[in-house]
């Protein structure tokens, strides 16, 4: 098995008991990227020097005797709206152009002690507003299974990366997919962990009570691995919730025999029918496991798409504000401050990034305030209140990721709702705060990836991985 | 489910009129010209008609949540720690001196 086949898993372990050099396992990953990243594009920064710093550094603590820590030599690739200091951190816009972060964020500081090797920075839509990761100021990302297509949005470069084997594992984010629909669409295991669970310090805020940072893998294990290394308790999050880190690594064994699978009766409709066929498939793997199937209702799901598409524009709009041209990034002078501030913003944020904004803005606008941002949390309250029902019949909810497979570059750029409406499945987890991964579960049209979520209550992470380990041996 | 657009209106706008974008462009602080005026105007009627499917529920008694996790504000003890460099936060800037962000003349601010 080559090196960018073994695990990170089974890298650590390796290169932990100095059976394999980190910098190996490094330059094997760099010839995929020297191979294959003009046509895919998974990154916007690729950190060779520094990487190859970091590997000889693991290495060197393995020769003197150290534990470099659970991820030793394992490459990784960043999401580049997470803040690593000195390194560009530009988020996909024109607007950050230049910026290098004078500080890492908490979960950069956390893989990076934890011995993973960073590789780049990928590329994202936007501000993380997108599902295709074609909303990128430097061009999109295309599918390493078919690069005629997209990679999903808006971790789309985070996940590709991981499918073309130029990462080992990555981080991306997930405000309302942006995790799970990539990982779905490059056949690859995302996972949206519950809020709070991962620190948000460092993570360049989109809507923040939604946003959530989460680790993308090849199978179940390497996610449950890095999962555990960036989860607990970062005081200097205040969402952050007061836990230790999660403790997954040890469930993936259990199996499911004796757990309740809710199937909801009323999802909203118009998959693929593929896609329907595996969803069918993986609850019949889990029934042959021993797990019980029922079915549960959440009647309030079809209205995730308009709350979610309030409330994270009018968050969006708040925390954008701080591009204003005077402490990072670009500027376009003008006469005075405000013409300063409304030129640079014009020039510096892309279409998608504008329309969320006014949206946002006018959503939290005097007068409008209560028939729309009002009326949504209302909403969200309605989606939480059917969960709750809902995991009281079922340990957890299984549905597709998302209802097609990738879909060609350029297909969707002109219909925003066929685009947003990728999200049905993955928008009220977000809503709703809970955890959510996906597993890739067989392939749909054209033989491309077809992604099968796993979703939990509140750190119902232990539970969501057995399942999602079992699903994963259910599809080889 | 999957075809059709909500952004392209058959219809004149009724939801939000090209006065009040020009109004929120201003709020937001974004310079738009009169196409991206006319352009954004058909875009977010077109939402606002798509968002009105949830008009029909009843949520007088429906409490908002703004927050997924029921957290209490956080406090520390106020105590002197690290922080950012001066320097290499100011070389981040398009414009800095005299070890501050420099930016140009606040006269003709709007109110």
């Amino acid at each position: 098995m080559s090196l960018t086949e073994t695990s990170a898993f089974e890298i650590a372990a390796e290169v932990r008991a100095g059976r394999l050099r980190a910098v190996d396992v490094l330059d094997a990953h760099l010839a995929n990227v020297a191979a294959r990243e003009s046509e895919i594009h998974a990154f916007n920064t690729v950190t060779a020097d520094e990487a190859r710093r970091s590997a000889e550094a693991v290495d060197a603590a393995v020769a003197a005797g150290r534990d470099p820590g659970p991820l030793a030599g394992v490459p990784i690739a960043l999401k580049d709206n997470m803040c690593t200091r000195g390194v560009p951190t530009t988020c996909s816009s024109k607007i950050l152009d230049g910026w290098k972060p004078p500080y890492d964020a908490t979960v950069v500081e956390l893989v990076a002690n934890a011995g993973a090797v960073v590789v780049g920075k990928t590329n994202l839509d936007e501000f993380a507003m997108g599902s295709s990761t074609e909303n990128s100021a430097f061009g999109p990302t295309f599918n390493p299974h078919d690069v005629t297509r997209v990679a999903g949005g808006s971790s789309g470069g985070s996940a590709a990366a991981v499918a073309a084997r130029f990462a080992s594992i990555s981080l991306g984010s997930d405000t309302g997919g942006s995790i799970r629909q990539p990982a779905a669409l490059c056949g690859v295991v995302g996972v949206k962990p519950t809020y709070g669970t991962v620190s948000r310090r460092g993570l360049v805020a989109f809507a923040s009570s939604l946003d959530q940072i989460g680790p993308f893998s090849h199978d179940v294990r390497d996610s449950a691995l890095l999962l555990e290394v960036i989860s607990g308790h970062d005081p200097l999050d205040s969402t952050s919730i007061p836990q230790p880190s999660l403790q997954l690594l040890t469930e993936l064994d259990r199996g499911v025999k004796g757990l309740r699978i809710g199937r909801i009766t009323d999802l909203p409709g118009g998959s693929e029918p593929e896609v329907d066929e595996r969803l069918s498939e993986a609850f019949d793997a889990l029934a042959a496991a021993g797990a019980t199937i029922v079915d549960v209702e959440l009647p309030s799901m079809k209205f995730g798409l308009t709350a979610y598409y309030l409330v994270a524009p009018a968050e969006a709009s708040s925390n954008l504000a701080r591009y204003d041209g005077v402490r990072y990034g670009m500027r376009v002078e003008a006469s005075d401050t405000n013409a300063m501030y409304m030129a640079t913003r014009a020039a510096g944020f892309g279409d998608e990034v504008k329309r969320r904004i006014m949206l946002g803005t006018y959503a939290l606008s005097a007068g409008y305030y209560d028939a729309y941002y009002g009326k949504a949390l209302k909403v969200r309250r309605l989606i939480s209140d059917d969960f709750a029902r809902a995991y009281e019949k079922a340990d957890v909810l299984v549905t597709p990721t998302s209802p097609i497979v990738a879909f060609p570059v350029g297909s969707k750029v002109d219909d925003p709702l066929s685009m947003y409406l990728c999200d049905v499945f993955t928008i009220p987890t977000n809503l709703a705060g809970h955890p959510a991964m996906s597993v890739p579960f067989g392939t749909g049209a054209h033989g491309l990836p077809v992604g099968v979520q796993v979703l939990a209550p509140t750190l119902g992470e232990a539970v969501m991985f057995r399942v999602a380990a079992e699903l994963e041996r259910g599809a080889r | 489910m999957l075809v059709g657009s909500f952004f392209v209106s058959d219809h004149p706008s009724v939801r939000i009129s090209a006065d009040a974008v020009a109004k929120v462009a201003r709020l937001a602080r974004l310079d738009v010209t009169p196409d991206d005026i006319a352009r954004l105007t058909s875009q977010l009627d077109g939402m606002l008609e798509h968002f009105a499917d949830i008009d029909a529920l009843d949520l007088a008694d429906v409490e908002p949540m703004t927050q997924p996790y029921p957290l209490v504000n956080v406090m520390r003890d106020d105590v002197v720690a690290p922080s950012l460099d001066r320097d290499e936060v100011l070389a981040a800037a398009p414009a800095a001196e005299d070890g501050r962000f420099r930016v140009p003349p606040i006269i003709g601010l709007e109110g």
